[in-house]
């Protein structure tokens, strides 16, 4: 991927290239594209079509084609690189035309372009980005300038697609946060006794042994049985489709742990069905938990 | 058609409000009487894939439109010699353009109009029409 000041240079080199001459237009100025315009836009001026002249902002309208591929033209060539780079969304923000004259029935235009400006990157609404500047002069037969257009664009980076969160979000409290730590990097955490060893779940503050309440917790294996389940078909649960599958799961470590069992139809869940956990992302920040069959 | 002489425009005059339905039809047949063949602009589902509401306006039309504002107030013997346009957000098919303006400055034979062209999500164009309007009769 092509570093920021890579861009820059790249869009130094294509302002130094200076004017760049482009294909002259299909079509000299004609009466029927005037006329086409003038409709389309409820544009009732008879000035144009009396005299003999195009609107004046028509200019850019004699010069458009089809984006021709290869293209290398100095405003392509920074577009394609600020795509490569990962900026591919596109805004444009500024177009300002100056006419020097308007353009009469029958002249052929002919564009150039001048890779002005790239600035950037910079933070705007859209995401981070640079602003890309250049000029289009349209040349009339004899050399001489008719109409310039200065058109500026954003080229943005999209922001990543954000999930719907979820509606449901576990109790994180002092007694738990160590659980919901350990889920978010792929741990399955179980609270110990810092002085007699003794596994419980879910966490609470004291050993239910020795009445300790000296913390620390231990790491399981991940395996699990179905030690008893439901499967939920009403009340609608939200973010929830139903039926799903609510289990207590034992684990060789000697805790049960409450959990969805996910990744087969609920029939088939039974008790003594042998599960793995596994972490399912609910939305961008959230992650669950989950048990899925594993063979015995 | 008559056209506004220097002596008749003063800096605050207000341009009647132009208002604009931007049916399929405008934003189709303006996009295509510009040669812009976009599909954004005509193909509602390819517009919708690339996360637009709807087909929007072009900004050659934009350009049209604004143009075409000016010189419904200013008359046919005005002269545009600049149009500066800020862009904003999109002008969708189905929503409705207004367009507001009022002159800025008159000096030199030079008129300066400001137009703000406004959508339903806000200002779609905001910037200034630089006109040159004929003397009037000694």
């Amino acid at each position: 991927m092509t570093g920021d000041g890579e861009l820059r240079e790249l869009a130094a080199k294509q302002a130094a290239l200076g004017e760049v001459a482009g294909a002259p237009a299909a079509d000299p100025v004609n009466v029927p594209m005037i006329r086409h315009w003038l409709s389309a836009m409820g544009d009732a001026n008879p000035v144009y079509l009396d005299t003999g002249v195009a609107p004046p902002a028509m200019a850019q309208v004699w010069t458009m084609q089809a984006p021709v591929s290869g293209d290398r033209s100095p405003v392509n060539v920074m577009m394609t690189a600020l795509d490569a780079a990962g900026y591919t969304g596109v805004v444009a923000t500024n177009c300002e035309q100056t006419y020097h004259r308007y353009a009469r029935v029958g002249e052929l235009l002919t564009p150039a372009t001048r890779f002005t400006d790239l600035a950037g990157p910079k933070r705007t609404a859209l995401g981070v980005g640079f602003f890309a500047t250049w000029v289009i002069t349209w040349y009339a037969d004899a050399g001489e300038p008719v109409a310039e257009m200065l058109f500026r664009v954003l080229k943005f980076r999209p922001p990543e697609k954000r999930a719907e969160p979820y509606p449901l979000r576990p109790a994180v409290n002092r007694d738990t946060a160590f659980f919901w730590e350990g889920v978010r990097r792929g741990e399955l955490r179980v609270q110990s006794c810092a002085d007699c060893g003794e596994l419980r779940h879910p966490p609470g503050p004291m050993c239910p042994r020795c009445h300790s309440v000296n913390r620390a917790h231990v790491v399981a294996g991940g395996e699990g049985v179905v030690y008893s389940y439901v499967v939920h078909h009403h009340p609608p649960v939200p973010g929830r489709e139903t039926p799903f599958v609510v289990a207590v799961v034992e684990l060789p470590e000697g805790v049960r742990i409450v959990g969805n069992v996910v990744g087969c139809p609920p029939e088939s869940v039974d008790v003594g069905m042998p599960v793995r956990v596994t972490y399912r992302p609910m939305d961008d920040e959230l992650v669950l938990p989950v048990w899925t069959p594993r063979e015995s | 058609m008559r056209t506004l002489t220097q002596e008749q425009v003063e800096v605050g005059s207000v341009l009647p409000e132009l208002s604009l339905d931007l049916t399929p039809t405008v934003v189709v047949s303006t996009a295509l009487a510009t040669m812009d063949f976009t599909p954004v602009h005509h193909d509602v589902e390819i517009a919708r894939a690339q996360g637009s509401k709807d087909i929007f306006l072009n900004i050659l039309t934009t350009m049209g439109l604004i143009e075409r504002y000016v010189t419904d107030w200013a008359g046919p013997a005005a002269v545009i010699r600049r149009i500066n346009v800020k862009l904003g957000v999109p002008a969708y098919a189905g929503d409705r353009l207004s367009l507001r303006g009022s002159v800025a400055a008159h000096a030199e034979g030079e008129v300066t109009v400001e137009v703000r062209g406004m959508v339903s999500l806000g200002d779609h164009a905001t910037g200034t029409v630089t006109l040159v309007l004929p003397a009037g009769q000694p």
